[in-house]
């Protein structure tokens, strides 16, 4: 049989490359309305009067008052209001819906609607804890007395805003008495479950299509619930099919973005000059609402010793509620915090005690066996010296870290170790999701894959098609993989967290097998596998101890960069990367994978710069949220080491994430030897380069 | 409502209109082109590029006025032609579409380099590229999918 990771002509390239590929903004629908959102202009204040225009017949608006059932948002945390009530928490917060047929009249009603607010005294510190979550491994207190020489640094990292090009958008509409949502969403059963809990119905009433997707990167993850329950409560009331669609400055002001954070840690050192003890306290600016905030804490902390073994730690963590957008999904899922600040944190230590970071990091590189930062195991191969020792080879590391330490050579180069754990993390899998596909062949014996996973780009359709294909021994073309529609498929869990190829891809190859044994020429037939967890996991919520995740993606990045002496612009030169994502289940797309998240990740540690001021984003289009063109991009030079993981389909863990989650800490470390003194805060750009020159000690 | 005329894919088109309309909404609502997208509707992203007398245009900052009396193609007619073909194997063969939002653009921008320059330099089709926006690919298996339109499509441009 041929091998699964060579490459095939992705299955939606051609639409897409011609134009004929319909995305949300592309649906038209007879009797169609536009909707557009009014929104709070305060950060804190509360609502004391709402006045509305006498509205033009036909047009309408739809706030809290509308709302059947409950006015949260279903996610994880259930305090992010549908419309806002009394009370607005952040500048952008949604109050209420203009809803009419012509665009240029909705914005008129919009100017003519006035609201009188009274200001209440805004929170933008980390001092209101929502979410506290502490762990320790081993005995950390005892160890941190006995060895008394401590280190302790703080580290700082900014928003980053996910920038699909393809803004947030919805079509809904009724269909009898069903609401029907057809939108760009990463989780279609996130979408119908919070819909069902806002218009108090039952699971049926409420179908979700999603409908392609022009890029996501966990922005459309939890955020379209949000558009979803507004959309839903006004297709109720005016009972006409209603469009909304983000225009760039409002999907930019409004939508979720990675967590700003603060991340001290401490180490004990001991007499060998190795990390004996870890503290490590995170801060995450939750923004006005919690949402999905807690679970990024976790992941963050739970990557807290990142590639490297630890025996004793003491973790904390927060969620603080400020009163600026709510932050929540974003590529990564809270390890690229925490992944820059341990990066850092190993040089600074090595360079605190004059010994060579290198040896100091390999001196602490997790090995097959040792205990996680969670006292799980690391069960499976871990092959990180050898993908060390050809990313240096490839990059001829140590020969330029010798040529770049010259403090007048303004060049660097900056290597960084990671891991991602792939699919949910501790008990999410089999607690929360519990993934379920659906095989059905036709009496055609056409096999239509029935799941939930969605096509963002990342090419989960033509990988998890190949699946399929190899295993029933079927050509491509016998296969079908419409966008999933909740009416069709059952709920095989978010496309987030890593989890599509390994978890989703897992079940699909099972139950494969299955039909391929059921297999009954031109008959229907139908099969279903769900997930479960190995035996050998095991997770304690509370304590979090235990197995985090069922497997570890690994890598390696090194990028080189020269900074101008006159301007401290930094240009990123190359970036060479190694992978161990298990098996690819197709080389050209897990390269695209691999080129955009280093793009992403190196971005966030050097280009990408939002901010607020007094709660309002600063940043309003892409004219001054700047991510990289082609030009700003390096040449890329990446491999894949294969380390079959038993329980991921031939052998595939996860790869969406980890190509992002090791850039910044590169970058960084790489400008960090050019300028010749510590980075403590990402983005590194040229003002904060100049900051640091004019201070002269390291 | 003014008169405006000019070509679109080939075909005259006359519409009775207000011309000072984003030339993208014409396309997109009046014209029925959807291949042109909206990004950023600020002229950074590329993602509603079209062809305006063979050069790369942001259809979202154009008025329709500058149209009139201009060849404009879209991507839907660029996709007739031989050139498109070398391009489409090009970024099939290259991996270079993810979510493929900015793709019809980025294929207005190959066309429009190609026509100036039939053999870029990687230099020059960074610099070419520069104007539109891809989240997802990091650019090079883009790049390298125009190296090689540039090579197999010799003659064509």
């Amino acid at each position: 049989m041929k091998d699964i990771s060579k490459s095939v002509e992705k299955i939606d390239a051609k639409e897409k490359i011609s134009g004929r590929m319909k995305y949300v903004s592309d649906y038209k629908m007879d009797d169609m309305l536009y909707a557009k959102t009014v929104r709070s202009t305060q950060c804190h204040a509360k609502i004391k009067a709402i006045h509305l225009p006498e509205l033009p017949k036909g047009y309408y608006t739809v706030d809290y008052r509308d709302i059947p059932g409950e006015n949260f948002v279903k996610m994880i945390f259930e305090d992010w209001p549908v419309f806002a009530e009394e009370t607005v928490n952040y500048i952008g917060e949604p109050i209420l819906l203009v809803v009419g047929k012509d665009k240029a009249v909705i914005q008129s009603i919009i100017r003519d609607i006035t609201i009188d607010y009274e200001p209440l005294k805004p929170t933008f510190e980390y001092t209101k804890s929502e979410v506290h979550y502490h762990y320790t491994k081993g005995n950390p207190k005892p160890i941190f007395d006995k060895h008394n020489q401590h280190i302790e640094y703080t580290y700082k990292t900014g928003y980053q805003e996910q920038a699909y090009i393809e803004p947030q958008g919805f079509i809904a509409y009724l269909e009898g008495e069903r609401i029907v949502l057809e939108g760009s969403i990463q989780a279609p059963y996130y979408v119908k479950n919070a819909v069902v809990n806002t218009m108090a119905c039952e699971a049926d009433a409420i179908r979700v299509i999603q409908t392609t997707v022009g890029g996501a990167f966990g922005g459309k993850e939890e955020f379209p619930s949000v558009m979803g329950c507004q959309l839903a409560v006004a297709v109720h009331k005016i009972k006409q099919p209603i469009k909304l669609i983000y225009e760039r400055e409002e999907d930019m002001e409004v939508t979720t973005k990675r967590h700003p954070s603060k991340i001290v840690m401490t180490a004990a050192i001991d007499s060998n000059q190795k990390i004996a003890g870890l503290h490590a306290r995170v801060a995450l600016d939750g923004g006005a609402y919690v949402g999905l905030s807690s679970v990024v804490l976790s992941r963050a902390m739970i990557a807290a010793t990142n590639a490297y073994t630890i025996d004793h730690l003491d973790i904390e963590g927060d969620v603080y509620r400020t009163h600026t957008v709510p932050n929540g999904a974003f590529r990564g899922f809270g390890a690229p915090q925490m992944i820059f600040a341990i990066e850092m944190f190993m040089h600074h230590i090595a360079h605190t005690l004059k010994i060579d970071p290198f040896a100091f990091r390999m001196n602490h590189l997790a090995k097959q066996g040792d205990l996680t930062s969670t006292s799980g195991t690391f069960r499976d191969p871990i092959l990180m010296p050898e993908m060390i020792k050809k990313a240096c080879d490839i990059s001829n590391y140590h020969e330029k870290v010798k040529t770049y330490s010259d403090p007048k050579v303004r060049k660097g180069i900056g290597m960084s170790w990671f891991f991602h754990g792939c699919g949910f993390t501790g008990s999410g899998e089999a607690k929360h999701i519990n993934a379920k596909v659906k095989l059905k062949k036709d009496d055609q014996d056409v096999v239509h894959l029935l799941i939930a996973a969605v096509d963002m780009g990342q090419g989960a359709k033509t990988t998890l098609m190949k699946v399929a294909s190899h295993v029933l021994e079927i050509p491509l073309s016998q296969i079908r993989y419409a966008n999933p529609d909740t009416d069709e498929v059952p709920d095989s869990g978010p496309t987030v967290a890593s989890r599509t190829a390994m978890i989703v891809g897992g079940l699909v190859a099972r139950a494969s097998k299955q039909l391929k044994a059921k297999w009954a020429k031109g008959k229907e037939v139908v099969v279903y596998e769900q997930y479960q967890q190995p035996d050998y996991v095991k997770w304690d919520e509370e304590t979090f101890t235990g197995d985090a995740y069922p497997a570890y993606s690994w890598g390696v990045n090194i990028v080189e960069v020269e900074v101008d002496k006159a301007t401290y612009e930094v240009d990123v030169k190359k970036c060479w990367s190694v992978y161990d994502i298990g098996k690819s289940l197709d080389d050209l797309v897990v390269l695209g994978q691999a080129d955009g998240g280093a793009a992403q990740g190196i971005a966030y540690g050097y280009l990408e710069v939002m901010n607020h001021k007094d709660g309002k984003i600063q940043q309003k289009n892409m004219t001054d949220y700047i991510i990289p063109t082609a030009v700003d991009m390096a040449q890329t030079e990446t491999h894949f080491i294969e380390n079959p993981f038993a329980l991921g389909p031939y052998g595939a863990k996860g790869a969406g994430e980890l190509t992002l989650v090791g850039g910044a800490p590169a970058v960084a470390l790489a400008i960090e030897m050019a300028i010749n003194k510590h980075i403590t805060k990402i983005p590194v750009t040229p003002e904060f380069i100049m900051e640091l020159m004019q201070n002269d000690d390291r | 409502m003014t008169t405006v005329k000019f070509t679109l894919n080939g075909k005259k088109v006359t519409l009775e209109t207000d011309i000072s309309r984003r030339f993208l909404d014409v396309l997109r609502n009046d014209l029925n082109q959807t291949g042109p997208k909206e990004g950023c509707g600020e002229g950074e992203c590329g993602a509603c590029a079209v062809l305006l007398d063979g050069h790369s245009v942001n259809s979202c900052l154009l008025p329709l006025a500058y149209v009139h009396n201009k060849e404009v193609m879209t991507i839907e007619g660029y996709a007739e032609t031989e050139r498109y073909k070398v391009l489409e194997e090009a970024f099939i063969h290259e991996g270079s579409v993810q979510c493929g939002i900015c793709i019809p653009g980025m294929m207005i921008a190959a066309e429009s380099l190609l026509n100036q320059n039939p053999n870029p330099s990687e230099t020059s089709i960074r610099h070419s590229l520069s104007g539109n926006l891809c989240r997802c690919t990091g650019y090079n298996m883009i790049v390298k999918a125009i190296q090689r339109a540039a090579q197999r499509g010799k003659g064509l441009w």
